[in-house]
């Protein structure tokens, strides 16, 4: 048996021409979903870009089209010496494990999980806190009283989103009553914008006037319905707010773009380090926009609240609950 | 050989054959048209799967999946009966195995929480097509559409189950905690000396899944209930005729589809991921209707068409690494045309063949 294998790679040795050599260039990885999903991955893929066009260097992505593709690709990288290899998404954290423990020489980064390993940084991202400014702007900009939240798969890091936005609300006024559905079960969940946009005018039929979604590409059918009633959303991951100017309340961004530039850019001055980073308001890695698009939703009041829940945050002085810590939402 | 039909060797050798060349010759035009190397890309595919130890290890991971879910789709197709719920039927049968690794992982070494763990997949797998098949064959709802409506529902209760039930508690992810030494399958080069598959997660499952070809085959042409599954299945009012209970076989043969696709669990669960998690099943379920189609529903076919997308599967993901321009969604692609050509298209070279075989074989006759 082993010699047949052996012959049967000695055949395709001869076959194959020469693999390309060991390059200290950067690799990333990215989460099922595809590069071009409009939110988590297309970030990434942002940063990276950025990379490229600030430094000129250049670097190899790879897609994978299920969890079991990752640790082959993180192999692959590792044997030709790129570094550092970045995997994005929780999904991938066994095999970024296995892969640090498999080849020690090499320096690993995972994105929205903590994998523990003297080769590997682990970023991740206090989602709840801007969830929360979320949830203190729509309950400040509601008519209603009535807010609502859309998100995607009924999964631990949706919910989290979902708990800050409502604590966020409860901080403006315990009145604001908020609706939220998930848009199913299947990871089809964040690819549906048709179920998007059926959810969103449900929760305005009930009475919302300003909708988050927190749902990648189903997202998209959620703006475009509030928009279309005339209401406003409220955007996640990437600056939204041109999609429907006027009608975007404000984009919650998560900056995994910064995640993956700061990676590449340490291994490029020498700096990078492993270890764990958790990104919130304070160090940037949750943030929201104002730009042309909706600098007239946002009222010199709701501006202030806002940027003063960012420092209590940031200080310390207001605490967002995070439901991975606590189990259940206390609202 | 009656007229109009082919010699076996050319019915389950040859056309499959041909249409996979076919599949391949138009998957060539694809890459061509996106200014990459036809050649090459085959040659890439071919190495990623076959050429090195863990691609080879990495084949044999994903064919045990075909494997499972093609005999599933096969013994069902033997009745007469679309069972398109594998996808589901799969999805519940890691709950079966997670439950029995997680009671006993800590306590008795694998090959006691081995049998229970399939015992466990089967029965979840059955049970799950328990309810299609019984509506099936007292009310007449077709089993195609209550499968597919089960596959949301399988996805709607593990999500349900691995966020609020069985996740660790803490964790982000919706999975189990991780299996100890007792919920894990050993891998096929631990087991075989002087094997080495590198990192691949191939394990003693596929040694499973050959196992329950070998045992559809018995059941199918060497029983009495496959005599049965089969009469009602050509036939099924000369079945009822013959006193065969069609409620009986429609679900007895609705539970065996359904046991087999839960096994799938025992490869992914118990074999490589050591844990139960969201979404593990990613359409294994519906490539073994290919599997299947391709297969002619006989275990050997199911086998070698397993194999295939095994290959594909992996070469796939190798050529994806190796050429940047051939994005996974080209992978789909050629996917979907071995699907189209073995399966949709299965009869298209048919009729040219029976030509071609019939002047081959009409000198051979006339001199009578």
């Amino acid at each position: 048996m082993n010699t047949l294998l052996r012959a049967a790679s000695l055949v395709a040795a001869l076959l194959v021409p020469g693999l390309t050599p060991a390059l200290a260039e950067p690799a990333l990885v990215y989460s099922v979903g595809g590069k071009f999903d409009g939110s988590f991955n297309e970030a990434a893929y942002r940063g990276a870009e950025a990379f490229r066009e600030k430094t000129g260097e250049s670097y190899r992505d790879f897609e994978i089209a299920r969890d079991a593709e990752s640790l082959p690709a993180l192999r692959n990288f590792a044997n030709r010496g790129y570094a550092p290899i970045v995997a994005i998404g929780f999904n991938q954290a066994s095999a970024v494990g296995a892969a640090a423990k498999a080849f020690p020489e090499a320096r690993f980064s995972i994105v929205d999980m903590v994998v523990t390993a003297p080769n590997v940084r682990s970023v991740t991202f206090r989602e709840q806190e801007g969830a929360y400014i979320a949830g203190l702007l729509a309950a400040m900009a509601t008519k209603t009283g009535t807010i609502g939240f859309v998100g995607g798969m009924d999964i631990p890091l949706i919910r989290r989103f979902l708990c800050g936005y409502r604590q966020g609300a409860a901080s403006v006024s315990e009145d604001v009553r908020v609706l939220f559905n998930m848009a199913g079960d299947t990871p089809a969940a964040f690819a549906d914008p048709a179920r998007g946009a059926e959810l969103a005018r449900s929760q305005i039929a009930r009475g919302a006037d300003v909708i988050i979604q927190a749902a990648g590409g189903t997202g998209i059918g959620v703006l475009q319905a509030v928009a279309d009633a005339g209401k406003l959303g409220i955007g996640t991951d990437s600056n939204q707010n041109g999609l429907h100017p006027g009608k975007v309340l404000t984009s919650i961004r998560k900056r995994v773009d910064a995640a993956v530039l700061d990676n590449f850019l340490d291994e490029l001055s020498g700096e990078w380090t492993p270890g764990v980073h958790v990104l919130g308001l304070k160090e940037g890695g949750m943030d929201w926009v104002i730009d042309a698009n909706n600098r007239e939703l946002i009222t010199a009041d709701m501006e202030a609240a806002a940027r003063r829940a960012e420092e209590d945050i940031a200080a310390g002085r207001a605490v967002v609950r995070d439901i991975a810590q606590d189990g259940t939402c206390p609202l | 050989m009656r007229a109009g039909q082919l010699p076996r060797w050319a019915d389950y050798g040859l056309m499959p054959a041909i249409n996979v060349v076919a599949a391949f010759l138009v998957s060539g035009l694809v890459v061509l048209l996106i200014g990459e190397n036809p050649v090459e890309a085959v040659r890439i595919l071919v190495w990623g799967a076959l050429g090195w130890n863990e691609g080879i290890g990495f084949t044999l991971f994903y064919a045990t999946n075909f494997i499972f879910t093609g005999l599933a789709v096969a013994v069902a197709f033997h009745a007469g009966l679309f069972n398109i719920g594998g996808e589901g039927q799969a999805y519940l049968g890691g709950l079966g195995v997670a439950l029995a690794c997680l009671a006993l992982d800590r306590f008795v070494p694998w090959w006691v929480t081995l049998p229970v763990a399939v015992a466990g997949a089967a029965a979840a797998g059955a049970l799950w097509a328990l309810v299609p098949a019984y509506l099936q064959a007292k009310r007449g709802s077709h089993v195609v559409i209550t499968t597919i409506m089960f596959n949301f529902i399988a996805a709607s209760l593990m999500v349900y189950l691995l966020v609020n039930v069985m996740a660790k508690t803490g964790s982000m992810q919706p999975e189990t905690r991780t299996f100890e030494a007792g919920g894990r399958l050993p891998l096929l080069q631990t087991i075989l000396p002087g094997v080495d598959f590198g990192s691949a997660p191939v394990n003693l499952s596929f040694v499973l899944a050959l196992l329950s070809c070998l045992l559809v085959w018995v059941l199918i042409w060497r029983t009495r209930l496959g005599y049965e599954i089969r009469t009602f299945g050509a036939s099924p009012g000369a079945a009822v005729y013959a006193g065969i209970s069609p409620v009986r076989i429609t679900i007895v043969t609705m539970l065996i589809s359904g046991g087999l696709a839960g096994m799938m669990a025992i490869n992914e669960i118990m074999g490589s991921q050591h844990r139960l998690l969201i979404e593990f099943v990613s359409g294994y379920g519906f490539v073994g209707i290919a599997v299947a189609l391709m297969g002619r529903a006989h275990p050997v076919g199911i086998i070698l068409a397993a194999i295939l997308f095994g290959i594909l599967y992996q070469g796939g993901a190798e050529l994806a690494f190796e050429m940047p321009a051939i994005t996974r969604d080209m992978i789909v692609v050629i996917q979907g045309l071995v699907i189209l050509f073995a399966g949709a298209l299965e009869h298209m070279f048919r009729p040219l063949l029976l030509r071609l075989f019939g002047i081959l074989a009409a000198p051979a006759s006339k001199p009578a």
